[in-house]
């Protein structure tokens, strides 16, 4: 599996295996995110049972005992980009989600770039 | 609808969710002091593109029964990939991400949702991966089958991590209940985590071994044959 040919090393492989990466995080966040189930998540299906969920006006309301009753609205649920929308409008979730993916990886390639960094001078260990 | 996918505020009451704010911002401290000895000019960038990876497949939600889906959680494929140290600050990075500025996961809540993804299901996913690296070393199908249980424990344990907080400083159901509902959602979500690693981990080994942090030191990463002379 590891011939020759996968040496490490050379600069240019490297940057088209990243590039590579990067297309797939964004192709998953920007195409694929709108075949996603919308049916709630583990946590939340446990979160929600013995409620009853209703929606008005967009509005979820719980009615019954149930641990999500004892949530509290976001704070930033009224954010341009709250529940992966662009103001509210869900048909832009692959936008969103592409931004996210944007942001992410340069919050994470910044703290890492910095993290990674050596005093000039002294070799890498 | 919205789409959420992590803890929101108010599940826990206050002082739980602060004890756990305490819990995540040491563990952070500790990641972020041992992450150094990790990086370099190729695995910052490599560590980079994992957490922007994770951040989109989360929003890949899959039907696991009729009304409930599942979703990665990434712990034991951050910590294959970049290590656990390195690891665990690429998932509390996403959930800052999704907490602030989509919305999903609560800002009091990011201390239980960075314990139970960031540290939780990191650690047990690194420790599980690490117990069987030498099977994980001996070819694509070890390596993949550890991927996929590394992936599969990691998620039972986030799980169990919020069933501890919620029997803390919960309310709303019965404890045993929550933990039977948790356990169950969460073991099929488990082989969705799992099956994602395992061909996330696998697709990556393919193209680059020397970027996957758990082959890191072995003298050819994923090579069957062995070198003449030494013994099977």
């Amino acid at each position: 599996m590891s011939g020759p040919a996968t040496t490490p090393g050379s600069g240019r492989r490297t940057a088209r295996f990243f590039a590579g990466f990067l297309l797939v995080a964004l192709l998953a966040a920007g195409l694929l995110s709108y075949l996603a189930s919308p049916e709630p998540d583990g946590l939340d299906t446990v979160a929600q049972r013995g409620c009853e969920v209703t929606e008005v006006d967009g509005v979820e309301r719980l009615t019954g005992e149930c641990i999500a009753q004892h949530g509290t609205e976001h704070p930033f649920a009224a954010g341009p980009l709250a529940g992966y929308s662009v103001g509210g409008d869900e048909r832009l979730t692959g936008a969103a989600g592409v931004l996210g993916v944007l942001v992410t990886l340069a919050g994470a390639g910044a703290l890492f770039w910095l993290l990674g960094r050596r005093p000039a001078g002294r070799p890498r260990d | 609808m919205y789409l959420a996918m992590h803890m929101s505020d108010g599940l826990v009451n206050a002082p739980t969710a602060a004890a756990f704010g305490v819990v995540a911002v040491v563990g952070m401290a500790v990641c972020l002091a041992k992450a150094r000895a990790d990086l370099d000019d190729r695995t910052a960038p490599m560590a980079g593109l994992v957490a922007a990876f994770v951040f989109a497949v989360q929003m890949l939600n899959f039907p696991i029964l009729p009304g409930a889906s599942g979703h990665l959680l990434g712990g034991a494929l951050v910590a294959i990939l970049v290590g656990p140290w390195v690891g665990a600050l690429c998932i509390a990075i996403v959930l800052v991400v999704q907490s602030l500025l989509f919305a999903d996961g609560g800002v009091t809540a990011l201390g239980t949702n960075i314990t139970n993804m960031a540290l939780i299901a990191v650690f047990t996913g690194y420790g599980v991966a690490l117990a069987l690296r030498r099977f994980a070393l001996r070819g694509k199908g070890g390596l993949t089958a550890t991927a996929f249980l590394a992936a599969f424990l990691g998620t039972i344990a986030a799980a169990l991590g919020f069933v501890v907080q919620y029997a803390i400083g919960g309310q709303g159901l019965a404890l045993g209940y929550t933990l039977a509902l948790m356990l169950g959602l969460h073991a099929l979500i488990g082989i969705g985590e799992g099956v994602i690693t395992a061909l996330t981990v696998g697709a990556v080994a393919a193209a680059r071994p020397d970027l996957v942090h758990l082959l890191r030191g072995a003298q050819r990463p994923l090579e069957l044959r062995r070198p003449e002379g030494s013994a099977a």
